[in-house]
């Protein structure tokens, strides 16, 4: 036999197996993950990766730059946001499957410093003079928006306003904080579940709207499937310990 | 319709940022393209290599060292002390300090060019004419390496207008201190607001257009003036 058609053959052989071998394996998730959930999140696509044998595969940014993204066409085929407003506007705008949206859970916003015995409470924000204060960019990322409520409901937004740092998510935010550049900064809980140090102010639920944080599964999932694997592991009672644990109050 | 207002504030911070670190560009970058035009220095190509460093490295490396650099654990802090606070990032000055690092290529690579293509022979003879170094290099390296100076300057305040990783960085997103005009483009992109980003984004388009021709057209002229 000619050698060029033997290796042809062997090369549409090989070919076939790996066709074969791609359809046998396990379907992969795209999850756009709002930035405060990041750590939970990891955590949640391991176990889910450990349980159904799917990949999951996350994207973070802020909410609101994530929806953007959707609007363009992003190829996610899952959405967690952390408000209601943005999965909702999705189902509206038909990127979103209105019968595959959920609460999974509520945030918990704090006032933090890295430096020890600075924030004991409320009276941190009045003192003078002001400090640099990061908060996420109200305009994108929820726990922003929930941090000038805060400042709002205490009469301190005045003084702030027109000096408040804003990271582009609530990641960015903690990193402000973290590093010292910024002084104090309002982060999420989560942020801080597995760390110790500095000094911090659980801010109560009623000095903001309630941080809901809403999953909904996209219109343009290229695997519905997985896609729905997933959101019922974010249903279920492992991830749901994995959301208390990173100090989330349980979505219902 | 947009606010008009609103649109402004980026646009003049940013102008003003531009000419601030341009003038700060050209002090800090004349000496070093001097020293590296007429120095026999045999480890000058590594100082060079050093000032070219912000052309390959990404902004996000820029922005990290930065960070740290201008905040309470780096020099940055202690200089921000004297003026009671404790960064310089998310400042003016912070943005100055760093649109310098960014595009000081950008300055010093044309400026070197002008000094060298110079040669010995003008500072020789004005030598011979008696006049000190520092009347030689005012009255005849500067002059004579004017068009250096143009390219250097035009280059690094287009560059700096144009900056946008490393403010992403370490601006923190001060409306009229900090939020420079490619900050709030990508803000109104990332809200959705594309009237405003298309305001903006045209009318960089056309600025940067502008620059560009104005320098091609600049260059000729000064080339075929020069003596």
């Amino acid at each position: 036999m000619n050698p060029l058609i033997r290796i042809l053959q062997r090369a549409a052989l090989s070919l076939t197996l790996i066709v074969a071998a791609t359809a046998l394996q396990a379907a992969e998730v795209r999850v756009a993950v709002a930035a405060n959930f990041i750590d939970a999140a990891k955590e949640i696509g391991a176990a889910f990766e450990a349980e159904t044998g799917h990949r999951a595969v996350l994207s973070f940014a802020s909410t609101g730059q994530l929806f953007t993204q959707i609007a363009a066409g992003a190829p996610f085929d899952v959405f967690l946001a952390a408000d209601r407003d943005r999965p909702h506007r999705a189902v509206a705008d038909g990127l979103a499957d209105p019968d595959h949206r959920f609460t999974y859970a509520y945030g918990r916003l704090v006032l933090h410093s890295r430096e020890p015995d600075l924030v004991v409470g409320p009276e941190t924000l009045a003192r003078d003079p002001v400090g640099r204060l990061a908060i996420a960019n109200p305009a994108t990322a929820p726990y922003g928006f929930a941090a000038v409520q805060v400042l709002e409901r205490l009469g301190q937004w005045e003084r702030y306003a027109t000096s408040v740092v804003r990271g582009t998510s609530i990641a960015q935010t903690y990193q402000f904080v973290a590093t010292g550049n910024a002084e104090l900064g309002f982060v999420s809980a989560s942020q801080l579940a597995d760390r110790t140090g500095g000094s911090r102010w659980p801010v109560p639920d009623d000095l903001h709207d309630p941080i809901a944080q809403d999953a909904v599964l996209l219109t343009s999932a290229a695997d519905r499937e997985a896609a729905l694997a997933f959101l019922a592991f974010l249903k279920g009672p492992r991830a749901a310990a994995i959301v208390e644990r990173f100090g989330y109050a349980p979505g219902r | 319709m947009p606010d008009l207002a609103e649109l402004w504030s980026p646009v003049r911070l940013t102008l003003i940022l531009a000419a601030v670190s341009t003038l700060v560009l050209l002090v800090v970058a004349t000496p070093i393209a001097w020293w590296l035009a007429r120095s026999s220095a045999r480890w000058k190509e590594a100082v060079a290599a050093i000032v070219a460093l912000p052309l390959v490295l990404p902004p996000t490396v820029l922005g990290f060292y930065l960070l740290i650099l201008l905040g309470p654990d780096g020099p940055g802090g202690w200089l921000a002390e004297f003026g009671g606070a404790r960064s310089l990032a998310f400042t003016f000055t912070g943005l100055v300090i760093g649109s310098v690092v960014y595009s000081l290529p950008f300055v010093v690579q044309p400026i070197r060019n002008a000094f060298e293509a110079m040669g010995d022979r003008p500072l020789e003879v004005a030598a011979t004419l008696r006049a000190g170094p520092w009347d030689r290099f005012w009255s005849v390296a500067v002059p004579l390496a004017r068009r250096g100076f143009l390219t250097g300057a035009v280059l690094g305040f287009a560059h700096t207008m144009g900056e946008f990783g490393v403010i992403l960085m370490i601006g923190g997103n001060i409306p009229g201190e900090t939020r420079v005009l490619s900050i709030a483009i990508y803000d109104y992109v990332e809200t959705l607001r594309w009237t405003e980003a298309h305001v903006l984004s045209a009318g960089m388009v056309v600025f940067a257009f502008a620059v560009i021709l104005a320098m091609l057209v600049l260059e000729k002229r000064i080339g075929r003036a020069k003596p």
